[in-house]
């Protein structure tokens, strides 16, 4: 029996039982669809958490007030709290030619509002500085000024949704607003920037750095934001300000210098690991696929016991008439799977007209491990049918004993 | 060309034993036409698929083209049958899922022929039979005789040296005590 004969019976076997093929080909479709759109989810995560720390730019650092324990050495001596950064720590920085230029950042929120239009608002204390690290856009106006950090003024800078929220149709331009109990002098207007590692831009009021440490009666800073010269600066610029820092803090490395690339290292190993779950999981649908396509096989042996005692009868050898089972179920299989990953990026494509802000992708290894597992599952769980058949007396079969 | 020599075949029903066939000697020669006749359960058919290699006997030796078939593995006894030999069964056992074209090219397509050449064949030995206007029809679509005509075309289509035919007692012509259907009006034997 040649090659093409073989595939050309087990086509006209499959065709010659429709529901049952449908169910196997449904089954494994299901499987090999469930890891495409399972893993085109948790990638689509990833590239989208990731793509929002990529978007600060990869010259960033920012340093945190207080030793993070994930990076090693000393457990933080009982009783000892870290001290605060300052804005001397932020601008001493500066004398690393590794670092180009700081933002000292304070966080607070305060209620905003202008007439009788009251929200409340998280406020940045920043430098001019800051518009340049973050890569943020104006729609109207103008940054904040390059003044002396040291001294407060009161001009501030609106995100899009307090502006809209405050002034509504107005003019807020050259209008004062009020934080807390002091009046600021709205200079500029965010262009929309969307949500940044956690922090909603366009819900923000920024203000000199000065008049944001009187507003909330503090010296100390939030972080720090500071961009290397370049890419190849990164490592040099890090190990500086670790030191600067350590030189200020008497000896003490109190603070966390965290880049991008390590911050998107760790989220894109994470989120890795999630996808390789959720294809695991979905995996095992593919193996049930098999054992269904193993069980219909044995159903669909005992139904054609006549057919396999007579193939036998007319002298097919018993390992042509395995392969005539191992074709079936390998061509089942095969179908099924392409019709899954059909399926699955037509999910894909359904969910990205849904959801443009998630960049959702099944990974060609998922795409390529799903194809191969379904058939490989089809496949092997068909040997057993397939042997069965094979082991039949032809008189036996063909007398329905 | 086939030789039995005290052939037995014995079945166990439950605790008892049940003979089929029992000490049966034969010897047919090339080119002979033998036609074994007896009551129904008598074990014509037994001794059939035993001279068709579809059984073994449970006693007794065959020779088959002077050569000890007796003990052959399964996979050469599949091979002759391939070759050598041609069976219509008692009850025909044609594919249902299969037009009458595509039951007959079955053994050729089990001997590995060419696709051309098996339809060429198929058309020949189904116009030989007066089946070529039912070449496309599906077992359930023919009558019982045409169906038996399907299958001793299936069972010749390879030319093989041997052909075995298997009908019921039933079929006996109750006049003459010979069979007049099947398989002797087809060869001419009346
Ligand atoms: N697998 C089996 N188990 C038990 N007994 C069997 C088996 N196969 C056949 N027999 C018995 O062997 C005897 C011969 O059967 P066989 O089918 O050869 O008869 P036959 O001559 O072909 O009859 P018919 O003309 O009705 O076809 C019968 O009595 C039958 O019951
Ligand atoms: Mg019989």
């Amino acid at each position: 029996m040649r090659g093409a004969d073989v595939l050309r019976y087990s086509v006209h076997a499959l065709k010659g039982y429709p529901v049952r093929s449908v169910l196997m080909l449904v089954a494994m479709a299901i499987g090999v669809a469930a890891v495409v759109l399972l893993t085109a989810l948790g990638e689509g995560a990833r590239r989208y958490v990731t793509g929002q720390f990529a978007s600060l730019g990869s010259h960033l650092l920012v340093i945190l007030p207080g030793r993070s324990e994930t990076t090693g050495g000393h457990p933080p001596i009982l009783g000892e709290t870290p001290r605060d950064l300052t804005l001397d720590d932020a601008f001493a920085l500066l004398r690393s030619m590794h670092i180009r230029r700081v933002a000292p950042v304070v966080l607070g929120s305060a209620p905003a509002s202008w007439r009788r239009r009251e929200r409340e608002a998280s406020v940045i204390g920043s430098t001019a500085d800051f518009q340049r690290i973050r890569y943020l856009k104006l729609a109207q106006g103008h940054f904040l000024p390059e003044i002396d950090p040291r001294k407060a003024a009161a001009v501030c800078v609106l995100g899009a949704t307090v502006r809209a929220e405050l002034f509504g149709p107005e003019a807020a331009l050259g209008q004062w607003v009020r934080l807390g109990d002091r009046r600021f002098r709205v200079i500029g207007v965010l262009a929309p920037q969307g949500v940044s590692i956690g922090l909603d831009l366009d819900e923000v009021v920024i203000v000199p750095v000065a008049s944001a440490q009187a507003l909330f009666d503090s010296p100390s800073l939030f972080r720090i934001l500071a961009e290397a010269r370049s890419r190849e600066d990164l490592s040099g610029a890090v190990a500086a300000s670790r030191e600067i820092i350590r030189d200020r803090h008497e000896g003490e490395e109190d603070v966390t210098v965290i880049t991008q690339d390590a911050v998107i290292g760790t989220l894109d190993r994470i989120f890795r690991a999630l996808t390789l779950t959720v294809a695991g999981i979905a995996g095992v649908s593919l193996v049930v696929a098999g054992i269904l396509i193993m069980n219909v096989m044995l159903v669909a042996i005992s139904e054609s016991r006549e057919e396999i005692g007579l193939l036998k009868a007319l002298g097919a050898a018993s390992g042509k008439i395995q392969l005539l089972f191992l074709a079936e179920a390998g061509l089942l299989s095969l179908t099924g799977a392409l019709l899954g990953a059909g399926l699955g990026l037509i999910g894909v494509w359904i969910g990205r007209q849904l959801y443009p802000a998630l960049p959702l992708a099944p990974p060609a290894w998922a795409m390529a491990g799903a194809l191969a597992v379904g058939v490989g599952a089809g496949i092997l769980f068909g040997v057993l049918p397939a042997r069965r058949a094979a082991r039949l007396d032809p008189i036996q079969a063909l007398s329905g004993r | 060309m086939i030789r039995l020599q005290a052939i037995e075949r014995r079945f166990a029903v439950g605790d008892e034993a049940v003979y089929a066939l029992n000490g049966v000697s034969l010897n047919v020669e090339k080119g002979e036409y033998l036609s074994i006749m007896g009551p129904s359960g008598s074990g014509k058919s037994t001794l059939l698929h035993i001279i068709g290699l579809l059984d073994r006997p449970t006693a007794g030796q065959y020779w088959l083209a002077g050569k000890d078939v007796t003990g052959l593995a399964d996979e050469e006894r599949a091979q002759i049958r391939r070759e050598k030999i041609g069976f219509v069964f008692q009850l025909f056992h044609l594919v249902p899922r299969l037009t009458a074209a595509g039951n007959v090219e079955l053994p050729l397509t089990l001997a590995g022929l060419p696709r051309e050449e098996r339809e060429e064949r198929v058309r020949e030995i189904l116009a030989a039979y007066g089946l070529s206007a039912r070449a496309r029809h599906v077992p359930s679509q023919l009558s019982g005789g045409e169906r038996q005509r399907v299958a001793i075309a299936r069972a010749t289509v390879t030319r093989p040296e041997i052909l075995l035919a298997d009908e019921p007692t039933g079929n006996l012509d109750r006049g003459s005590g010979r069979e007049v259907t099947g398989i002797d009006r087809v060869f001419g034997h009346p």
